[in-house]
């Protein structure tokens, strides 16, 4: 199967691969996928009190469309409110990529990672206003 | 400087040596006659030149040329081995035996006998339940009605299926953890009814030579046939039909440096061994496979054979040592690797390896220059990762992350080092932006944690 430039651009050089720290207040991480299936996608987005998001990190284990479905998801994401990031559907990721039919979940895995970590930083925003 | 792309994936298919495409040559434009004419001289060139080439081929597996019958390719020779037996001894018994890691077309050839013979049975049971109820039965309800009328324990039935001679029942043996049979285990699956045992000689993904003599042995001593697919191994490692007892052998050229669709079946002719053909027409091959013969295939898989015979000894110690180079470059600088399958009955040109947290796919993605495979089905629609691995009972997770790497006649040193500096590369990069390689390195076990499958 040959892949598209775009996958192939994203994941040669992958945007924003990295790690941010779990434990900020500002941090919201969302972890997706299995092992089994043979894809994990970890999002972490750092997210201001204003509800921006600043800053966004990956890692993926996956085959080379599921690195760049996490690749494109965090440029898109930065600067986004996050009723915005909530917004972007995989379709939208999958026609950016050009992913063929069988690597639509690809691109599922990163808008439910979108969504995990808007979530996991709602949730622990809600803890701390108690 | 190596030449890239590399080629690393003898198992999916060889080049053609080029001593072999000489020999081929003259029988597609001077010597193209039809092997089957007698009556003049094109016809008899072809014919010497196929029964040059069938003496050839019975050589490599210590066999007489009277006992080889050419096909298409190994999916064809698996087929008529399989089904060419089940049909001919169908008043001895119904049962085969095979294993969990055999090729596609070895285990979907058995599959296709089963559904035949479930499919009958079904057709049985409607008519029995007619007789019982004396109205039409519609096959929906065939579930249901079975249960009420206690078809199970029908007698008239089970007559009726006690004589049933369509299609087959299968075992499939679940390997041991290296990927070889279990001797004891296959002996306790043979019953009266068991007619063959199918068992490859050499694995396609993990590279595993099976214990066919000993296998060989146990089938003669309980009296039931013996097929081996030799397709991977004949040629590789030392093989005859003798010490193994054989009496069905499937070879293919492509793997052994000759054409693509090209393949023989050795049939045993002492004692006896007898298949149905599967392709009625001009009674070629012994009236066991009809078609006018592929002259200049048959020439080729004969020249194959005879050059594997002679440099089996000598290519097999040189892809030993490539294979070791290989595995020793990987082990030295990356960890968490695992050899997938037996390391000491193995083929000399294979290497199946999981590099834990990384992808196969991505992995094969970015080592785009070298040609290998994967266990990894991140394409397959239903994501399930190689069922030859997931057989010996490795994760998913590992599955996915495996790589085969196979080594062939035309496999240098330079190209080994390249692929291990590529690995060593690409492996690193994946797991840096692994999750997964992050919470192991943090102590983290995987397993213990609640996986959202998608």
């Amino acid at each position: 199967m040959a892949y598209s430039d775009k996958v192939i651009e994203h994941f040669e050089h992958s945007k924003n691969v990295g790690t941010l720290d779990k434990n900020d207040p500002n941090v919201g991480t969302g972890l997706v996928g299995a092992p089994a299936c043979g894809d994990v996608m970890r999002l972490q987005l750092k997210i201001s009190d204003e509800g921006v998001i600043e800053d966004a990190r990956f890692k993926t284990f996956g085959c080379g469309s599921a690195i760049a479905s996490s690749s494109l998801v965090t440029e898109w994401v930065k600067g986004k409110s996050m009723d915005d990031a909530m917004k972007i559907t995989n379709k939208e990721i999958a026609k950016e990529l050009s992913l063929p039919p069988v690597k639509i979940h690809c691109s599922v895995l990163a808008e439910d990672a979108i969504k995990a970590a808007i979530e996991d930083f709602r949730a622990k925003r809600a803890a701390r206003q108690g | 400087m190596v030449k890239l792309p590399i080629y690393m994936d003898y198992h999916a298919t060889t080049p053609l040596d080029p001593r072999v495409l000489e020999a081929m040559q003259p029988y597609f434009t001077d010597d193209f006659g039809n092997a089957a004419s007698r009556n003049h001289v094109f016809g008899w060139k072809a014919e010497a030149a196929v029964e040059k080439a069938r003496k050839q081929v019975a050589a490599l597996i210590g066999a007489s040329d009277k006992e080889i019958v050419f096909t298409s390719g190994a999916t064809e020779s698996n087929n008529l081995a399989i089904k060419g037996v089940v049909e001919f001894y169908k008043d001895k018994g119904d049962h085969i035996i095979t294993v969990a890691t055999e090729h596609k077309a070895v285990l979907d050839t058995c599959k296709r006998l089963e559904r035949q013979r479930q499919e009958r049975i079904d057709e049985l049971k409607l008519q029995r339940l007619m007789e019982l109820t004396g109205e039409d039965v519609n096959p929906e309800d065939l579930a249901s009605l079975e249960i009420k009328h206690q078809l199970d324990a029908d007698p008239v039935l089970k007559r009726w299926v006690d004589k049933l001679r369509v299609g087959a029942r299968v075992t499939y043996l679940t390997p041991k953890k290296d990927g070889l049979v279990d001797l004891a285990e296959l002996e306790a699956a043979i019953t009266d009814q068991t007619i063959l045992v199918s068992v490859m000689l050499a694995n396609n993904e993990i590279g595993v030579v099976q214990p066919v003599a000993e296998i060989g042995a146990l089938c003669r001593k309980r009296g039931v046939l013996f097929h081996t697919d030799a397709v991977q191994g004949a040629g590789k490692v030392p093989f005859d039909v003798e010490t193994a007892k054989a009496d069905l052998v499937s070879l293919s050229a492509h793997k052994m440096y000759g054409p693509k669709g090209m393949g023989a079946l050795y049939v045993r002719r002492k004692p006896r061994v007898r298949v149905l053909q599967q392709i009625d027409g001009g009674g070629h091959e012994r009236g066991m496979r009809s078609g006018t013969l592929n002259v200049a295939g048959i020439v080729g898989m004969g020249a194959a054979a005879e050059l594997a015979q002679q440099e089996l000894v000598a290519e097999s110690a040189r892809l030993t040592a490539l294979r070791e180079r290989l595995w020793k470059g990987l082990s030295a600088r990356l960890d968490y690797l695992t050899v997938n399958g037996s390391m000491s009955a193995r083929l000399p040109g294979n290497l199946n390896v999981s590099f834990a947290f990384a992808e196969g796919e991505a992995l094969m993605m970015a080592i785009k220059d070298v040609a290998v495979s994967s266990g990894s089905a991140c394409t397959s629609a239903s994501l399930e990762p190689s069922y030859v691995l997931r057989a010996l009972g490795v994760d998913e997770e590992m599955a996915h992350s495996s790589i085969r790497f196979g080594l062939g006649r035309f496999s240098t040193e330079a190209e080994v080092d390249y692929v291990i500096d590529l690995m060593v590369r690409a492996v690193t990069k994946l797991r840096d932006m692994s999750p997964l390689y992050e919470m192991a390195k943090e102590g983290i076990d995987l397993k213990s944690i609640e996986w959202k499958a998608h």
